[in-house]
């Protein structure tokens, strides 16, 4: 057991974190995604002989951590790790040729639509529909925040083929064209400036050949790659979260009131300690969540994931809040960086699902038996 | 990275664990799964099994008795030996003075003492905190006067635990008045049974009687039982409070609770159906159980970390996250304990007299659920209170 970085490892880290300096914030932008690209970081979590650098959950982490750190707004976790689960775990040889290379290279940037007016956080309880017709199937609905959705050349949508709203099979996933005739986008940022979309789906045409998994199967596919996108949501939270804490403590100690540092009153030591202890808490399920996402059981990949995402969401929550609080006012300006940092953790936290949700899901799979 | 165990650190986590299902003696295993106190003879009867094995030192040196094995080892038999359970080794021989000895004392103290600690022919006591120092613990007054070839001790000692079992206590005593107070303190080693020794019992909220008061008064203690150097009985308890909090998370123990946890809950019903069916119950439990994992992987860190740079027993300001998150864990499961037996967790169970035919209160798996919340109060406070290992984090890791 080892959890300091191999060489390699300390290496990617390091140039990942050089590239991201060569860059303002807010750090997004064409020339980024191309710096991102160069660097292979689109080739990362895909295997060689797709043209990929087989890299693992871990190495994933690291970058995850570093985009964190440097706040990125690219639509890497979208398209990369999103898209690229979808691909990887349940498309056909014949898709996984015609996109991976794409993604790969960075050319080529997929979304993934789940999220609907009324569905919560749940992925089942869906009411986009797909309706057999002659060589193929037509989708109707209308998905929500759609993260990557504004640059998506290619969206995978979740729709159902049979089952009702909640039910667990039933649902089938489809990569479309965002240019498809019936695709319509409505563009905007989020609160923390990610691209996004509201997608609307009138009677869109898709042929059997771009199903992801199988007819009534997506959910296999889809709650795999959700969970490979929370495991990068957490480990990109530890960066958010450690630049926070960073620039709590730098602020404490420099900043003078009653002829002292603000950081001389046992109150706010107390407080920067706590701070500190939910983030070395919240980097080891960050941990948690790379070794459990590559588990093959996927119920206990899905009841780990839970774990890593409730404990992030909660220490995410802590170490923003109080962040803005030993700030003060200059904490709430919008000038100040730290109000970005802040949106973008409160932001994942809302990201398939927030703390109550994912500590709600671990206990109604009977909490952590067997895995502690 | 490798963030999983070798199949060799998996073979002896099995190898560990089978052999605590084999040799914890039944009744003993039972008790701490009631969370009784074991007694006096339950223990030394358990450390004498685990010495026979080899395994009563494991993080001494080879040359003392120790195993070799390396912190991440240590800690998986610990936790194993936590989870069985099977009562952990006294700490306060085996992780406070014993260490202390093998690091500073003398070929002969060394000789005379370490073979007892092992085998449990010595039951040690801490001497440290006193009526007006607790975590303050340098502003101690009491006093060893040198007298030719003696030491004459007066002073009171206070929560000293076991000290009714003990027949040696360790003891940071003032020895110059005329420095900083730092600078004036001895560690001596005390035999129990030297006259002006008395202890007193002082019975905790819990009904329990764990800790003592120990009065010295013209105790005469030998030259030759001073650790180390006269004035430099500080550095001495940094050392051994550093030992303190490597293994104060706990978290076998926590798995352990949580084991008996479900196995409580299964039997108890709410609205119709097991407690353990109950979502709102299982949230809290899952609660606790993520903040466990966490706190596990933390603890993995800060072992392997520990692994690597040899400095196995300098206090890493890592520790100071162990003691929080682990004493906060361990008063969660208690409390969580109690509140599955609900109105049950009430009755006072007094010891049952001997010879008396009075029935049990039943059912008797709620006997010492309160008891063990009031008693895991403590936790927070010994071994550096929780607030004291905040002020550790601010100064030595965040240079507040």
């Amino acid at each position: 057991m080892d959890f300091d970085l191999s060489e390699e490892q300390a290496i990617l880290k390091q140039s990942v974190e050089r590239m991201l300096e060569r860059h303002a914030l807010p750090r997004g932008g064409r020339e980024l995604w191309r710096d991102i690209s160069d660097m292979g970081l689109t080739a990362l979590p895909f295997p060689e002989n797709l043209g990929g650098l087989g890299g693992s959950s871990v190495e994933t982490m690291i970058v995850m951590e570093a985009f964190g750190r440097a706040l990125v707004l690219e639509p890497y976790v979208p398209s990369v790790i999103l898209g690229g689960a979808c691909l990887m775990h349940g498309a056909s040889l014949q898709l996984r040729d015609a996109f991976i290379p794409g993604v790969v290279d960075g050319s080529l940037k997929l979304a993934l639509a789940t999220a609907e007016i009324g569905s919560g956080f749940s992925q089942t309880a869906i009411e986009t529909r797909a309706i057999e017709s002659a060589g193929g199937f037509v989708v109707t609905g209308r998905k929500c925040v759609v993260l990557g959705g504004d640059e998506a050349d290619w969206v995978v949508v979740s729709a159902r083929t049979g089952g009702g709203a909640g039910d667990e099979t039933g649902v089938t996933l489809f990569i479309v064209n965002a240019a498809s005739e019936g695709v319509t986008r409505q563009l905007y940022r989020t609160q923390d400036n990610q691209g996004a979309a509201e997608i609307s789906f009138d009677g869109v045409h898709v042929t059997r050949e771009h199903i992801i998994g199988a007819i009534g199967g997506g959910m296999s596919v889809l709650s795999r790659a959700v969970d490979t996108g929370i495991a990068a949501l957490c480990a990109e939270a530890v960066g958010v979260m450690s630049r926070m804490h960073e620039m709590t403590l730098d602020y404490i100690k420099q900043r003078k009131q009653f002829g002292a540092p603000l950081g001389a009153n046992q109150a706010l030591q107390h407080r920067a300690a706590e701070m500190f202890i939910a983030l070395e808490q919240a980097r080891s399920m960050a941990i948690y969540a790379a070794i459990m996402v590559a588990e093959e059981d996927a119920g206990n990949r899905g009841r780990g994931i839970h774990a890593a995402k409730a404990e992030i969401g909660r220490a995410g929550r802590l170490i923003g809040e109080q962040a803005v609080q030993l700030h003060g006012g200059i904490g709430m300006t919008s000038e100040y960086p730290l109000g970005k940092y802040y949106k973008r953790m409160t932001m994942i936290d809302l990201t398939f699902g927030d703390a109550d949700h994912h500590l709600a899901e671990l206990a109604r799979k009977g909490a952590m038996v067997g895995l502690l | 990275m490798k963030l999983t165990l070798d199949p060799q650190d998996l073979a002896f986590r099995e190898e560990v664990r089978a052999f605590f299902r084999e040799q914890v003696p039944a009744a003993t295993r039972r008790t701490l799964v009631e969370g009784r106190h074991v007694s006096k003879d339950q223990m030394v009867e358990w450390i004498r099994i685990l010495h026979a094995k080899g395994w009563a030192v494991p993080h001494w040196p080879a040359e003392h008795g120790g195993t070799g094995w390396d912190p991440l080892r240590q800690y998986i038999f610990l936790e194993e030996l936590q989870r069985t359970p099977a009562p952990p080794p006294l700490p306060f021989g085996v992780n406070m003075v014993g260490p202390v000895i093998y690091t500073f004392g003398n070929a002969e103290q060394k000789a005379r003492f370490l073979p007892r600690i092992a085998n449990m022919d010595d039951w040690w006591c801490q001497g440290f905190s006193e009526p007006g120092a607790g975590s303050d613990l340098a502003s101690l007054t009491t006093r060893a006067v040198r007298n030719g070839d003696r030491y004459v001790v007066n002073g009171q000692k206070t929560w000293t635990t076991f000290a009714q079992y003990a027949n040696w206590i360790f003891c940071l005593v003032r020895t110059d008045l005329q420095v900083p107070k730092q600078r004036g303190i001895s560690f001596l080693l005390i035999d129990m049974r030297s006259p002006g020794v008395e202890v007193r019992p002082i019975v905790t909220i819990d009904g329990g009687r764990e800790i003592n008061e120990v009065f010295l008064t013209d105790v005469e203690v030998p030259i030759e039982n001073l650790v180390g150097e006269e004035n430099k009985g500080w550095d001495y308890a940094k050392f051994l409070l550093g030992n303190e909090r490597t293994n104060i998370a706990r978290i076998g123990i926590s798995k352990f609770r949580i084991d008996r946890i479900r196995e409580l809950a299964a039997g108890q019903m709410s609205n119709g159906k097991p407690l353990l069916e109950d979502e709102r119950f299982l949230e809290k439990l899952a609660a606790i159980e993520i903040e466990l994992k966490a706190l596990e992987l933390t603890q993995l860190r800060v072992v392997t970390e520990e692994a690597k740079s040899g400095e196995k027993g300098r206090p890493s300001p890592a520790s100071s996250i162990l003691k929080i998150k682990g004493s906060e864990i361990q008063q969660a499961t208690t409390d969580l304990l109690m509140r599955i037996m609900g109105v049950h967790a009430m009755p006072y169970h007094a010891e049952p007299r001997p010879g008396s035919n009075e029935a049990n209160i039943e059912p008797a798996d709620a006997a010492m659920v309160a008891p063990n919340y009031f008693n895991f109060r403590k936790v927070s406070i010994y071994g550096g209170s929780n607030e004291i290992q905040k002020n550790i984090i601010a100064k030595a890791v965040l240079g507040l």
